[in-house]
């Protein structure tokens, strides 16, 4: 913070964030690549021969012997994990115990559904919670107005203990079997969307006002919003030009890791509506025990929830113009 | 611990959640004892009968009714959470500790691996677990606790940095308590609360996450059930009877919401107690308001020529915040004028209320402040009784603030350019290019090199004494009559500090507009002012021509006099110790009943204690309150307050 800053200040923080990008990219493949052991690892070790639960006591010992060798199980361990992780690279994920087809394919077929899913949802948790906790900490601040602030607390309390798939249910009940007024499974344009979005969004909606609240209260105290004051700006200018971006970066966060859990809550709302995504899939092989998709899926799941915390951590740092993030990580 | 008990009691939700967690514990106790046989008995006579007043909930595919096996299932769901969380929580625990004996490295690198870690939601970790051990009860307990232990070692090694670095921790130790003692007075207590806290809360959450595991189909395993299982069997059937997956649905939520709110109390009443919670304003009653009537002599006074019409008029300002114990009054009956032009210092101990005083006369208290004044007139204006809001707009640009510490004054995520044009773009119904040519020639007049580049940069980029500028620039951009400058040069070095100082000269020289300058440095006033106010807890005591605070045998109030004392210039005597004021400045969330400075002044009588003096005219031209002036001889000979005392 030397007067001479200018320039070199600026370049010297160019080079902090890339430092930043390079060490947070390494952690990430260290990640990965622990991730991967461990999937391969846990699918050799599962009790008993993988294959043969998977096809089924009476199958054939001929077939269960065929598709070993297909699989490459009867291969020394080393051998299967180098031949494992070459296949890895060149984005082939495995095949089905079961059919043999290739968990890569069925990614591609399946994943643009859950993205859209989760995306969506998190887009309208944010658009939702974000605004609504502002709000509320508009009103409650200064101690002013405890009615709201317990009758808020209480809400979101209630609905941020109803978990995703019973939200599912209930609404399943209420619009598609009793009202019929929505589509029931499935997707099937753009008013399918509704019930699952809906579903997947309002418990994480709930706890996110919740923070969101939190931190406006703490930015309405920041001095810089006196200073918005003093200039006797409109009061929405003072509020969405001058708290909004400042708690934004807050709430964002303590709620970074929220995109990560709406992808595993949609494992379950996409079993509620039977929604074509990788969390149907995902849920089948596991109770199918075809534990060929399960490993491929649940590298293709680690890999999403990585690679979105690092890009919240990245756009968090670029967004914190006092580059606070820099320095703890 | 009675008043902790009863405290923590006063809250409903407490008491809400302990009731609804004591019904989940009867049922988790007696339900399988009373019920335990009806429900798993299947009924061929009652096979998916629906609700009815036998059966509230209807029965199942085996003539099983599903209340009843709902209630069994409390045990099962609530043990497994339970378990869950306490097995998560030792290891997180024991993990988390331990790091604080290797060293900051190791610290780092755990800390690094726990973040990876918090980042897999429960469901991911427990499927694989799943496909290790097999689906049933114990893995998804298992997978429960692993998913559960980074956010608890996490919270070890917050505490345990935080309780280990501790000053009272190296206190104990340094008065030789026993590291056993250390132990259970010092660390145990301070870690045991927010660790009960973090498992009431992971116990809702982990029910509520055991209960997806189970309605998946990779959690409880036929024949066992638990409400996740029970949801999961209702929705396949929720065509033939809606109600079967609502049962087991409502109780999920209803013992979910009892441990998160039971959680949330605790963590709330925590708080509370470490910060004290202000009390609502309406528990409160009415702010108090200044007591005297409007008609005594103070609001006369002639503190500015009274051929001038002042440009800003103060008679009876109060502040008043709620506190834990009542209002706290940071200012009490504060008056005075400024004439147009004129450049008045205040002065006076951090919390004497100088800059809430000001503060709230640009209507910039902060929320919750309750704001009372018998007349309150800016530039022919009256503003009393008015909301902040609508004050403010009257005041418009008016009056320029200058804040004190220019980094967090200006918005860290605005450039500094736009922060300055939006004023007139507002105010002043210019075009966007205009207003900001007008930031940057601002920028320009407060000699910020470069000023067109600068306005594109952030805050951060400027260096404190070019924040500062600034800030003064932002001002000054709206043309005001008034400039309020809370302590403008407090966080700055002492070089930077003239720089800005008369710069502010300047700019109020050349434009002709008053100001207040806030400081708790006479000799910075000295350098600005023409007058200034002395302030005391939240009052002002003396307001007098800056020119004899150079002449302290002139100055009436023996505050005014101590601060002017405990200031050391070159001639002070290097070889006596500094003088300073004894004692310390009152509590304001008490009231205080005849003088603030009693109880730390040597001229102080029994008057004194019992009467609250109120600024008059005094004989130096100024208003002093102070029933024994220390600037004459004989002091109580002035005729006005010889009847006052008497």
């Amino acid at each position: 913070m030397t007067p001479s800053t200018s320039v070199s200040g600026s370049r010297r923080g160019g080079y902090r964030w890339l430092g930043f990008l390079l060490r947070r990219t390494g952690r990430m493949l260290v990640a990965m690549w622990v991730i991967i052991t461990v999937a391969f690892l846990v699918l050799r070790m599962a009790g008993g021969d993988p294959v043969r639960s998977a096809l089924g006591a009476t199958a054939d010992e001929s077939v269960v012997q065929a598709r070993r060798e297909m699989l490459g199980l009867n291969d020394p361990l080393i051998v299967q994990y180098f031949d494992y992780l070459a296949g890895l690279f060149r984005g082939d994920l495995g095949v089905s115990i079961i059919t043999g087809r290739s968990v890569t394919e069925l990614v591609s077929h399946r994943l643009p559904a859950t993205l859209e899913l989760a995306g969506i949802a998190f887009l309208v948790v944010l658009l939702v919670a974000v605004p609504v906790g502002l709000g509320i900490a508009i009103i409650t601040q200064g101690n002013g107005r405890r009615g709201v602030e317990t009758v808020f607390t209480g809400v979101t309390a209630f609905i941020a203990a109803i978990p995703e798939y019973l939200l599912g249910v209930v609404l399943v009940i209420v619009f598609a079997i009793t009202l019929h007024a929505f589509p029931v499974a499935g997707r099937t344009g753009p008013a399918s969307y509704l019930l699952p979005v809906i579903a997947l969004s309002v418990s994480a909606a709930a706890s996110i006002s919740r923070i969101a609240r939190i931190e406006a209260l703490q930015t309405l105290k920041d001095d810089y919003v006196r200073t918005a004051r003093s200039k006797r700006l409109p009061a929405w200018m003072v509020y969405f030009r001058h708290a909004l971006p400042n708690m934004l970066t807050a709430t964002l966060t303590i709620g970074g890791t929220l995109l990560g859990a709406m992808i595993a809550g949609s494992v379950l709302v996409e079993q509620v509506f039977n929604w074509p995504g990788l969390g149907m899939a995902f849920v089948g092989a596991i109770t199918t025990k075809d534990y060929g998709i399960v490993q491929g899926l649940a590298l293709v799941y680690a890999a999403i929830i990585l690679v979105v915390n690092l890009l919240v951590d990245l756009v968090l740092s670029l967004l914190d113009r006092r580059t606070s993030l820099l320095e703890t990580s | 611990m009675t008043t902790r008990r009863s405290a923590l009691s006063r809250q409903p939700m407490a008491i809400i959640a302990v009731c609804m967690l004591g019904v989940l514990v009867l049922l988790a106790v007696f339900a399988p004892v009373v019920w335990g046989d009806k429900a798993v008995a299947a009924d061929p006579d009652s096979i998916a009968l629906p609700l009815s007043a036998e059966h509230l909930l209807g029965t199942d595919k085996l003539g099983r009714d599903i209340l009843l096996r709902t209630l069994v299932a409390t045990r099962l769901s609530l043990v497994m959470a339970i378990a869950a969380t306490l097995i998560g929580a030792c290891i997180g625990l024991l993990l988390g500790a331990m790091p604080a004996v290797f060293g900051a490295r190791a610290q780092r690198w755990f800390a690094s691996v726990v973040s990876t870690w918090l980042a897999f939601p429960v469901l991911l970790v427990a499927m694989l677990t799943v496909v290790l051990l097999g689906p049933g009860a114990t893995t998804a307990v298992v997978a429960l606790a692993l998913t559960m232990t980074p956010s608890f070692a996490r919270l070890a090694q917050t505490l345990s940095s935080r309780v280990g670095g501790s000053e009272f921790l190296a206190a104990a130790r340094m008065l030789g308590v026993s590291r056993r003692r250390q132990f259970t007075r010092y660390v145990l207590p301070n870690i045991a609360e927010p660790v009960i806290v973090n498992v009431t809360t992971s116990i809702g959450g982990g029910l509520l996450a055991l209960s997806s595991l189970s309605f998946l189909g990779v959690g409880v395993q036929p024949p066992d059930f638990d409400w996740g299982r029970l949801l999961s069997e209702g929705f396949g059937e929720v065509y033939n009877s809606p109600v079967a997956a609502i049962g087991p649905g409502v109780t999920v939520v209803f013992a979910g919401l009892a441990f998160s709110m039971l959680g949330e109390s605790l963590a709330a009443h925590l708080r509370n107690r470490e910060h004290g919670k202000a009390l609502s304003p309406r528990r409160l009653g009415p702010a108090p308001v200044a007591e005297r009537p409007a008609e005594t002599p103070s609001a006369t006074a002639t503190d500015c020529a009274e051929t001038i019409v002042p440009l800003l008029e103060v008679d009876g300002l109060s502040v008043s915040f709620p506190g834990p114990d009542g209002w706290i009054r940071p200012v009490q009956d504060v008056s005075f004028r400024i004439a147009p032009g004129e450049i008045v210092g205040v002065v006076g101990e951090s919390g004497s209320g100088k800059s809430v005083t000001m503060m709230s006369v640009a209507q910039l208290a902060p929320a919750g402040a309750a704001v009372t004044a018998r007349r309150l007139r800016f530039d022919g204006e009256d503003l009393t009784g008015l909301t902040p809001a609508a004050a403010g707009k009257v005041l418009g640009t008016r009056v320029g603030v200058v804040f004190q510490d220019s980094l967090t004054a200006l918005n860290p995520a605005l450039r500094v350019g736009t922060q300055l044009a939006e004023i007139p773009r507002v105010h002043g119904a210019v075009g966007r290019r205009q207003a900001h040519e007008m930031a940057v020639r601002a920028l320009d007049d407060v000699q910020i090199p470069d000023a067109a580049h600068r306005a594109q940069q952030f805050p951060h980029e400027f260096s404190g004494g070019m924040r500062q500028r600034a800030l003064i620039a932002m001002s000054q951009i709206g043309s005001p009559s008034l400039i309020i400058a809370d302590e403008p040069t407090t966080a700055l070095d002492v070089t930077v500090q003239r720089r800005v100082l008369a710069l502010l000269r300047r700019e109020c020289a050349e434009s002709g507009a008053a100001a207040i300058v806030v400081s708790h440095d006479v000799a910075v006033l000295a350098e600005l002012c023409q007058r200034v106010l002395v302030m005391y807890a939240g009052r002002v005591v003396e307001d007098v021509d800056i020119a004899l605070l150079a002449t302290p045998e002139r100055l009436a109030h023996p505050y005014t006099r101590a601060l002017t004392a405990s200031l050391p210039d070159l001639d002070t005597d290097r070889t006596t110790p500094l003088v300073t004021i004894p004692g310390e400045p009152p509590d304001l969330s008490r009231p205080i009943t005849g003088c603030a400075f009693a109880a730390r002044c040597a001229f102080a009588t029994e008057l004194c204690r019992t009467e609250t003096p109120v600024p008059v005219p005094h004989r130096h031209g100024g208003r002093v309150a102070c029933w024994h002036p220390q600037d004459a001889i004989a002091p109580d000979t002035t005729p006005g307050r010889e009847e006052v005392g008497a």
